[in-house]
């Protein structure tokens, strides 16, 4: 085999608060198709941000070499100048321009600031033709499927003559079929003599496409495996992904033996939803899952498994479009079509992403606990400004919210402290059911055991509670029952006895053709 | 995070004389001015103006009469004003409000002038066509999804058009008496012969009374509820800077012919507006869509809903300026409210509305309103030409814009 074209020693990465990277070590062989695979936040997107110089030099400690020579990169440009292209999730690609305009965007095939359109055609359809697009290159890249756009994605990085391509999850957002094309392309592409890293969370794929597998966890290199070489099962790269001590991290929970004679508090029956754009993706098919009061039940699901979308339809049908499904509230079928019925018949959803769906950051801590439920504060649709501000005073002191006065602004708290606010929001509108949403992303350590105290307690008072998280240590540590996702299907329900961090991965790495 | 354990001791009853008060209270004082830069720099900017032309024109600025004017001249900048800053803080612009103005004069006019009608019942008329009007606007914006910029430039467009359409082109006057009497007149005389007006004097005596009794019982309610007060000698101050405020402007007033009835009328939009925005649920929800929209929506605000109100109540402003300016030339023209919705922008922007929304006041509207009229009062007043003081106005609107800008960068960083 030939020698490493990159090398990556040592690498440490601190945030403020928090380390990403605590000693990560990468090793790619010229011509390879190196797998990286780790739990959500194992630190898989910041490495490679630390490789590509989003994360200039400087700011890491730990020498990267490419090609031989040690590089310090001080930006993307730098790094895409010695030919390491990066392909995020997210696709950089302007929607109302044209292929070919995208493939040479940033990179125009112009002279004296004038571009060539007869050299951009020309190149953009070499370019096209050699990762399989058989679109006219003056195409919208709107009008064209997901799939596709992620191939004018490699074909600028092939613009870009690339010596080493980097995909973060490149399947994830695909079907099936795009899935096959897309791996075929990047065997073809080794052909070619192009390395890839490729990050996902598909056993399977990676078993077929990769030369090798690093396994990261908790910010650190665990192991390298030669996938062709030696016989890797999915169960070794399970074990190397989850594999973590399991320290005294959550409150002593007593778990509630479920009241079987009631009907749930909380029942939802065959739901089904469609991607909002392509209408063709069932991003959430046929979920069944109920939940009792006093119990907490897990969904563990990795990304692109339908969780929060489910959760969000559910609540409101605030995503994608609805295609079939019931609600049934302590065994009565109710209408959840809108925010507010979803409010009134005592359902919370404490979103993912408090920044963008759960606060207004310019207002106060006070403003922000009130609005979901002014009406409790407020007579003949006249806020009463002092029951608001004790009211907020109040869960400041009982959520332990660390901030001077309830007229901060919440934008100015820490993560903890916010997630504490979009609670105490949540909780302020007396819901009994909860539906959280990753509600220990991006936490410190101590802020997580407070949030998981006060989770404990909603569920004690009798509140059902259904927590959604990509950390199995933490469903495992709080739930009496977790149910698994994968690519929208529901692929298995546990009890606390039963689950293990094995069995539940298992189930949320099955693709859909293993679970029919 | 140490900065919680110094803050505060939640003191249940007003606080006392020791020096640890004193520091609270300067502390207080200086938080208090940090967090409302934007207002308190624009009312301290309003001061240095005011002052700076007082000056300039040996006093002419504040002589009654000039002062009665000032309010007369810019009220219907200021009604808008109001209107604008809750558009603004919704999220979205509004630039057919001169239109409008322009359209419900005319209106007015066809109704009043030409067929005679009673002007209580055309007045009325009138605001429920604003309504109208802001009610199509709105619709189009929150449940059809276009944009504001684009239907209210539509709006300015076809009002415009419509106006020139019902007039056939000219000015038509004059209006009842009536209506002059009350959107460009004075409060009636009353009572014995003073050297002031008496019903000015009187209602300026309430107001002081009013204001001094409402603060005391906000005070009162907040120490029920425990939670901190100003401290005693600071209230003190702040209530006898109110009402030396209050009173000084109605001694101003009641020595030329009294108050306006327009200036009554702005008090009552402005006090009803300000408390709907603070304390109104439904205020509540425009700084929430207007500051987080997908966050509303998922809290359960009605986001469509309330955007349609906000134009809707846009809409019925603009027909009462319209009305206060037609009655005030006492004739409807088709060139009535010229660039009105730009100084309503101007106002607002001045007065702290952020581009992005979810921020503002009612209060600051009418600050920044004040500040453009009495620009343009002192300029006029110091014989500066309309060609400098629209630069002179532009600047004003870019350094205040850009003051906020630097101070939140410092802050933010």
């Amino acid at each position: 085999m030939a020698g490493p074209v990159l090398e990556m020693r040592s690498i440490v990465k601190t945030f403020p608060g928090v380390k990403a990277l605590s000693d990560v070590t990468l090793t790619v062989r010229q011509g390879e198709v190196h797998a990286i695979c780790g739990e959500n936040g194992a630190g898989k997107s910041t490495l490679m941000k630390v490789l590509s110089g989003v994360h200039p030099h400087g700011t890491y400690e730990g020498d990267i070499l490419f090609e031989g020579e040690v590089v310090s990169f001080k930006d993307i440009r730098a790094s895409e100048h010695r030919g390491i292209v990066i392909i995020h999730q997210e696709l950089a690609l302007v929607p109302y321009m044209s292929i070919a305009e995208n493939i040479f965007l940033g990179n125009e095939q112009a002279s004296g600031g004038v571009i060539s359109w007869n050299e951009t055609l020309k190149h953009a359809t070499r370019l096209m033709r050699r990762v399989g697009l058989e679109d006219h290159p003056s195409t919208r890249v709107a009008d064209i499927g997901v799939g596709k756009q992620q191939l004018v994605e490699i074909a600028k990085a092939l613009s870009k003559e690339v010596k080493l391509l980097v995909l973060d999850e490149p399947t994830a957002a695909l079907n099936d079929e795009d899935s096959g094309k897309l791996i075929d392309l990047i065997l073809e592409l080794k052909e070619q003599g192009i390395t890839s890293i490729i990050i996902s969370h598909k056993l399977n794929e990676i078993r077929k496409v990769a030369d090798s597998v690093t396994i990261l966890r908790d910010g650190r290199t665990i192991e390298t495996l030669d996938v062709k070489a030696e016989e890797t099962s999915e169960e070794r790269i399970i074990n190397g992904m989850i594999g973590r001590d399991l320290d005294h991290r959550f409150p002593d929970r007593t778990p509630h033996d479920a009241d079987a004679g009631a009907a749930p508090a909380l029942e939802i029956r065959n739901w089904t939803v469609h991607h909002p754009i392509d209408q063709q993706r069932k991003v959430v098919d046929d979920v069944s899952i109920s939940v009792r009061r006093g119990e907490i039940v897990g969904i563990a699901g990795l990304m692109g498994a339908g969780r929060t979308e489910l959760a969000m339809s559910v609540f409101g049908r605030t995503y994608g479009r609805y295609a079939g499904g019931t609600v049934l509230k302590d065994g009565e079928e109710i209408r959840t079509k809108t925010v507010p019925q979803a409010v009134a018949h005592g359902i919370a959803y404490v979103t993912e992403d408090r920044k963008h769906y759960g606060l207004n950051l310019d207002d106060t801590i006070g403003r922000n606990i009130s609005l979901s439920a002014l009406d409790k504060v407020s007579k003949r649709g006249v806020v009463d400004s002092h029951e608001e501000r004790k009211v907020a005073e109040d869960f400041r002191k009982s959520m332990n919210i660390k901030a001077p006065t309830v007229f901060e602004r919440v934008g100015r708290l820490s993560g903890g402290n916010q997630q504490k606010v979009v609670l105490s929001k949540w909780i302020f509108t007396g819901p009994d059911v909860l539906i959280m949403d990753e509600p220990t992303r991006g936490i410190d350590v101590g802020a997580k055991f407070e949030i998981y105290t006060v989770i404990d307690k909603l569920a004690a008072e009798g509140k059902a509670v259904v927590f959604i998280s990509s950390e199995l240590p933490e469903l495992l540590g709080m739930c009496d029952r977790i149910y698994t996702m994968a690519a929208g299907r529901l692929t298995g329900e546990f009890s606390r006895a039963e689950a293990s961090q094995e069995s539940l991965m298992r189930q949320m790495t099955k693709d859909k053709e293993v679970t029919r | 995070m140490s900065t919680d354990v110094t803050a505060k001791t939640p003191a249940p009853a007003p606080a006392g004389k020791s020096g640890a008060a004193a520091d609270g209270l300067l502390r207080l004082l200086v938080d208090g001015l940090r967090s409302n830069m934007r207002q308190y720099g624009m009312l301290i900017a309003l001061g240095v103006i005011v002052a700076l032309f007082a000056v300039w024109t040996d006093g002419d600025l504040l002589l009654p009469r000039n002062v009665s004017n000032l309010v007369l001249q810019n009220s219907y900048i200021l009604i808008l004003a109001i209107g604008m800053m809750i558009v603004i803080i919704a999220g979205h612009i509004d630039l057919s409000v001169g239109s409008i103005t322009a359209f419900i004069g005319g209106v007015a006019a066809v109704l009043m002038v030409k067929n005679d009608i009673p002007w209580p019942l055309a007045v009325l008329i009138c605001l429920a066509m604003g309504a109208t009007a802001g009610a199509a606007q709105g619709f189009l914006i929150a449940y059809a999804g276009m944009p504001s910029f684009i239907v209210t430039l539509a709006g300015m467009l076809i009002f415009r058009g419509l106006t020139e359409v019902f007039l056939e082109g000219q000015t038509l006057g004059p209006f009842p008496e009536g209506l002059q009497k009350t959107a460009n007149g004075f409060l009636p005389e009353i009572g014995p012969s003073t050297n002031y007006h008496n019903l000015t004097l009187l209602l300026g005596l309430a107001l002081c009374g009013f204001v001094i009794l409402q603060e005391v019982r906000d005070r009162k309610r907040q120490s029920e509820y425990y939670l901190e007060v100003l401290p005693a000698k600071l209230f003190a101050v702040k209530l006898a800077a109110l009402s030396a405020a209050v009173l000084t402007f109605t001694m101003l007033l009641a020595s030329y012919k009294g108050a306006p009835v327009v200036l009554l009328i702005l008090g009552v939009l402005l006090v009803g507006f300000g408390y709907i925005m603070r304390n109104g649920v439904i205020g509540r929800h425009v700084y929430a869509i207007g500051g987080n929209l997908p966050a509303a929506k998922l809290s359960g605000v009605k986001d469509k809903k309330v955007t349609f109100l906000v134009f809707v109540n846009m809409g019925m402003l603009a027909a009462l300026a319209g009305l206060v300016f037609a009655a005030r030339f006492n004739a409807a023209s088709p060139k009535a409210g010229l660039n009105f919705e730009l100084e309503a922008i101007a106002a607002s922007f001045i007065g702290g509305a952020s581009m992005s929304g979810g921020v503002g006041t009612v209060l600051g509207a009418i600050i920044g309103g004040l500040v453009l009229g009495v620009l343009n009062n002192g300029m006029n007043l110091v014989g500066v030409g309309t060609d400098w003081q629209q630069v002179i106005k532009g600047l004003v609107l870019l350094a205040a814009v850009g003051f906020d800008v630097w101070n939140k960068r410092k802050v933010g960083s």
